[in-house]
C-alpha cells in the first residue's frame, strides 16, 4: 500500500504540503506505516490537491480537492475501515478531461515521482538514448525526426530536425545543445510542468539532440519564477549523472554530454534565441539580426541549437515508438499532439495534451467542460502576448499550425485563456501592450516607440476619451510596427490589437463612440447607482467611499452623487444586499 | 584585481576610499570572477546575500570582475530580477499574467494596495511588505496567484487576501514578542 500526493507548483499552491502532513499525523495516530510519495502533476489543476491511495494489488483510487480533514477521513474510513468515500473520489466527468487527452510529453506527469531516476527507468526511460547512442548515426537520427514531422513548440514552430541538421552540418568541433525554458507567455505552464514532473524526458531528450549535432555541452535556461522546476531538474542532473546518463563516455560509447542550468533573471525578450544566447553570456538579453542563425554562430560564437523544452520531452517517445507512429498523429502539416494550459473562465482548467487535429471547440468544451458559472463564452486568446483572440464563430479551426495562423492568432507554446462575456476585448489588447511595452529591449525604435504609443492610445479608449480615428491610427501604427521590428517581439506585438480590432471591432466603437464598455469592465465608463428597493440604509458604501460622493441617512435609501463620484467601484464591492447598480 | 591596476581619475570610483569590501561575496567571486559569462550570476548571488544592489555592491563587483561599471550596471537594470532598494521582510509578487488579470488580478491588487497602504514597487513604513507584480508565477490555473516569500497562494478572493495579510502581521507579531 502506498499514498502519492501530487506535488507540482501548482499542487504545493493548492496545499498539498499541509495534505501530506496531515497525512503523517493521521497515519502515526492510527499506527499505521504506509509510505507517502511524492509525483508531479497530472495536469488537472482544477482538482489538486490531488491524493492517489494504491491497495496492496495496486488499484488505485484517485481523491481530489483534499482536504486537511479528508486526509483524515482517508484514512480512518478509506484505508481503515474500507469505505467508499465517494464524494472525493473521481468522477467519470473529470475522468473525461483526462481520457480524451494522447499523452506523449505528459505520459508520465503525475505517475511517476520525478525525484526518483528508478521510476523513469521503470517506464523505459533512457532507453530512448541508448538506442540512439548505440546503433543509430546522426543523419539516421536527423532522418527519423524528419519523418516524425516534429515541429518546434516553442512558438514559431519550425521543423526540428531541419535545425539539428544545420547544427550538426555546421563545422566545428565545439558546439553547444541549449534548452529553452524560459517559457515568457504569461498564462502558459508547460514547460514548468515537464521540468517539475518528468526532469528526465527533457534530459533524455537533450542527450539524443546533442547525439545528434555533435554537442558535448548543454545548457538549460530556465525561468527565474520556477524556483522548484530549478530544484527538481538540478536533482535529476545529478542522478543522470551518477547513473551514467551524462558525463563522459556515456553508454561506452565514447561520447560526453553534460549538462548544466542557467537561471534567467526575468526578461520576456529573453526567450528570443539570440537574446537568450546573450543573456548565457552575462550581457543584456538583446536579440540581434538573423543570419547568422545560432546554428552556424551561437553560445560563444559556435553552432549551437535552441529547442523548447516540450519540443525535447516528445524526442524519446518519438525514438521508442519510430517516427512513423508519431507522425501517424494529428494533421498533414502538423504532427503528434500539442500540449495546452487551459486557463482563464474555463471549467476545468489545467494542462492538456491532444492530438493535432481537434477543433478548438473539443479542447475547450469537451475536455475544458465550458465556460466557469455557466457564461457566454466570448474568445480564446491563444499565443499570448505574439498571439490573437479567437472568437465564437472560430471556435471550429482545426488545432493545427497553419489553421491557426489563418485565424489571426498563432499555436505558439500553448497558452489558451479562455474569456467570457464580462472580459472586455479592448482592456485585453491593452493589457498584452502593457506587456510588450515594458518587455520591449528599447532596440528597434518601432517597437519602443510603437508600443507606448499604441498602449497610449488604449488606455485613452478604455478611460473614455478615445476619439474618431483611434481605430485607424492603431491599425497604421500596427503594419508599421510589424515591418519596423527586428525580433518577433515587435513584429508580433500588434497581433492581439489587430485580432481583437477584427473580430470585436464593436467594442472599439461602443467604448469610442457610445462611452460604453458592454462587459462592464472598464470602470472608468460604468455609473454606479443605488437600487432603491434593495438598500437598507446600512451606511457601508457611505462609509466606503473615498470621495464623499453617497448621502442618506442610516436605514434610509442612499444616493449617489454622480459629479462627485470617481468610480472606483468600492460601494459596489461592499454592498452585502446587491444595492448598488452597474451600468 | 587591484586597485592599484586603475590609475588615478579613471573615474570608475575604483580609488574610493568609501568602497569597502563586501567580504560575503568572497566565495562567489572566487567561483566566478573568471569564468566568462557569469555577470548575472554573480549579480544574482549578492542579491541573494544582501537582498538588493547598492550602488556600491555593483561598483565592488566591477572591481573584482575586471568588468566596467557601466556594464554591470547596464546589466542589472536590463533584468527585472534585480532589485535596487532595500525590500520589506515579506515580499508579496502579485501575478499580473493574462490568466490572473481575466481572473481578477486587478482588484487583487488594489485590496493589498488598500490592506497594506503601499503601491507596486513600494515597502511598507515598518519594513515589513514590500509589493512587487510579477508575469506569471506558473500557477495560472489557480489564477488569481500570489506569492509572499517562498509560498504561492491561489484562487484568491479579497477576503482571502485580507486574511492572509493578516495571519502574517499577527505571526510577525508573536514572533516579535518573544524576542
Ligand atoms: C519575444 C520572444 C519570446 C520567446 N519566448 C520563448 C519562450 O519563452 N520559450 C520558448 O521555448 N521559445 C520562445 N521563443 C521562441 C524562440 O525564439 C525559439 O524559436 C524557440 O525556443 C525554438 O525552439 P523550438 O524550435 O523547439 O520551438 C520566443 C520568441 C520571441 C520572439
Ligand atoms: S497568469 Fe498568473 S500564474 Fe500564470
Amino acid at each position: 500500500m502506498k499514498i502519492v500526493i501530487g506535488k507540482g507548483s501548482c499542487g504545493i499552491a493548492a496545499g498539498a504540503n499541509k495534505i501530506q502532513s496531515a497525512f503523517e499525523e493521521n497515519l502515526s495516530l492510527a499506527g499505521l506505516d504506509i509510505p507517502i510519495e511524492t509525483t508531479g502533476c497530472i495536469g488537472a489543476c482544477y482538482l489538486e490537491p490531488i491524493v492517489d491511495v494504491f491497495d496492496d494489488a495496486g488499484n488505485k483510487i484517485t481523491f481530489v480537492n483534499v482536504t486537511t480533514d479528508n486526509a483524515r477521513e482517508i484514512v480512518e474510513q478509506h484505508i481503515l475501515e474500507k469505505q467508499a468515500l465517494k464524494g472525493l473520489q473521481i468522477t467519470d466527468a473529470d475522468m473525461t478531461m483526462i481520457g480524451k487527452q494522447k499523452r506523449i510529453v505528459l505520459k508520465n506527469s503525475g505517475i511517476i515521482n520525478p525525484e526518483r531516476i528508478e521510476d523513469y527507468l521503470s517506464v523505459d526511460g533512457y532507453e530512448a538514448a541508448k538506442k540512439c547512442l548505440t546503433e543509430l548515426t546522426p543523419e539516421e537520427i536527423i532522418e527519423t525526426l524528419k519523418i516524425a514531422g516534429l515541429k518546434g513548440r516553442g512558438g514559431a514552430g519550425f521543423p526540428t530536425w531541419f535545425k539539428w541538421n544545420a547544427a550538426y552540418k555546421s563545422p566545428g568541433a565545439v558546439k553547444y545543445m541549449v534548452c529553452n525554458a524560459d517559457e515568457g507567455d504569461p498564462g502558459a505552464f508547460m514547460d514548468r510542468s515537464v521540468l517539475e514532473s518528468d526532469p528526465h524526458a527533457l534530459i533524455e531528450g537533450m542527450l539524443i539532440g546533442a547525439r545528434a549535432i555533435g554537442a558535448n555541452e548543454g545548457v538549460v535556461y530556465v525561468r527565474a519564477e520556477y524556483p522548484l522546476a530549478i530544484v527538481r531538474l538540478q536533482g535529476a542532473i545529478n542522478q543522470a549523472r551518477e547513473s551514467g546518463y551524462l558525463g563522459e563516455n556515456i553508454f561506452n560509447t565514447g561520447f560526453d554530454f553534460d549538462l548544466r542550468i542557467k537561471a534567467g533573471a526575468g526578461a520576456f525578450v529573453c526567450g528570443e534565441e539570440t537574446a537568450l544566447i546573450a543573456s548565457l553570456e552575462g550581457e543584456r538579453g538583446m536579440p540581434r539580426l538573423k543570419p547568422p542563425f545560432p546554428a552556424q554562430k551561437g553560445y560563444w560564437n559556435k553552432p549551437t541549437n535552441i529547442n523548447n523544452v516540450e519540443t525535447f520531452a516528445n524526442v524519446p517517445w518519438i525514438f521508442r515508438n519510430g517516427g512513423e507512429a508519431y507522425a501517424a498523429i494529428g494533421t498533414k502539416d502538423s504532427k503528434g499532439t500539442k500540449v495546452f494550459a487551459l486557463t482563464g473562465k474555463i471549467a476545468h482548467g489545467g494542462l492538456v495534451e491532444i492530438p493535432m487535429g481537434l477543433t478548438l471547440r473539443d479542447v475547450i468544451y469537451d475536455i475544458g467542460g465550458g465556460i466557469k458559472n455557466n457564461k457566454a463564452f466570448k474568445a480564446v486568446q491563444m499565443g499570448g502576448p505574439s498571439g490573437g483572440c479567437v472568437p465564437d464563430s472560430l471556435l471550429d479551426t482545426l488545432i493545427d499550425y497553419g489553421e491557426i495562423t489563418r485565424t489571426g492568432a498563432i499555436m505558439g507554446s500553448g497558452g489558451m485563456v479562455v474569456m467570457d462575456e464580462t472580459t472586455c476585448m479592448v482592456d485585453m489588447a491593452r493589457f498584452f501592450l502593457d506587456f510588450t511595452c515594458k518587455e520591449s529591449c528599447g532596440k528597434c525604435t518601432y517597437c519602443r516607440v510603437g508600443t507606448k504609443r499604441m498602449l497610449e492610445i488604449l488606455t485613452r479608449i478604455t478611460k473614455g476619451q478615445g476619439v474618431d480615428g483611434d481605430i485607424e491610427l492603431l491599425e497604421e501604427l500596427c503594419y508599421k510596427i510589424k515591418e519596423g521590428s527586428m525580433c518577433g517581439l515587435g513584429q508580433t506585438a500588434p497581433n492581439p490589437i489587430l485580432t481583437t480590432i477584427k473580430y470585436f471591432r464593436n467594442e472599439y466603437e461602443d467604448h469610442i463612440y457610445n462611452k460604453k464598455c458592454t462587459a462592464r469592465s472598464c470602470k472608468a465608463l460604468l455609473t454606479y447607482a443605488i437600487n432603491e428597493e434593495n438598500c437598507i440604509g446600512c451606511g457601508s458604501c457611505k462609509k466606503k467611499c473615498p470621495v464623499e460622493a453617497i448621502e442618506g441617512e442610516k436605514k434610509k435609501v442612499h444616493k449617489i452623487n454622480q459629479d462627485l463620484c470617481i468610480k472606483c467601484g468600492k460601494c459596489f464591492t461592499v454592498c452585502k444586499f446587491d444595492a448598488v447598480l452597474v451600468d | 584585481m587591484s586597485h592599484e591596476t586603475h590609475e588615478h581619475g579613471c573615474g570608475c570610483g575604483c580609488n574610493d576610499e568609501r568602497i569597502k569590501p563586501f567580504d560575503d561575496l568572497t566565495s562567489v567571486l572566487k567561483k566566478y570572477a573568471d569564468v566568462p559569462g557569469s555577470l548575472i550570476t554573480v549579480l544574482q548571488k549578492a542579491q541573494e546575500i544582501y537582498g538588493f544592489l547598492s550602488f556600491d555592491l555593483m561598483r565592488y563587483i566591477a572591481l573584482e570582475t575586471d568588468i566596467s561599471i557601466a556594464k554591470v550596471y547596464g546589466v542589472a537594470t536590463f533584468y527585472t530580477q534585480f532589485r535596487f532598494e532595500p525590500i520589506g521582510k515579506y515580499l508579496v509578487m502579485l501575478c499580473q499574467g493574462t490568466a490572473c488579470h481575466v481572473n481578477g488580478a486587478k482588484m487583487i491588487e488594489e485590496v493589498v494596495m488598500d490592506d497594506l497602504n503601499i503601491k507596486e514597487g513600494e515597502t511598507t513604513a515598518d519594513g515589513l511588505f514590500t509589493l512587487n507584480n510579477v508575469a506569471c508565477l506558473g500557477c495560472c490555473s489557480l489564477s488569481p496567484v500570489m506569492m509572499i516569500n517562498d509560498t504561492t497562494y491561489g484562487q484568491l478572493t479579497p477576503d482571502k487576501v485580507k486574511n492572509i495579510l493578516t495571519e502574517i502581521k499577527e505571526k510577525n507579531d508573536s514572533q516579535e514578542g518573544q524576542k
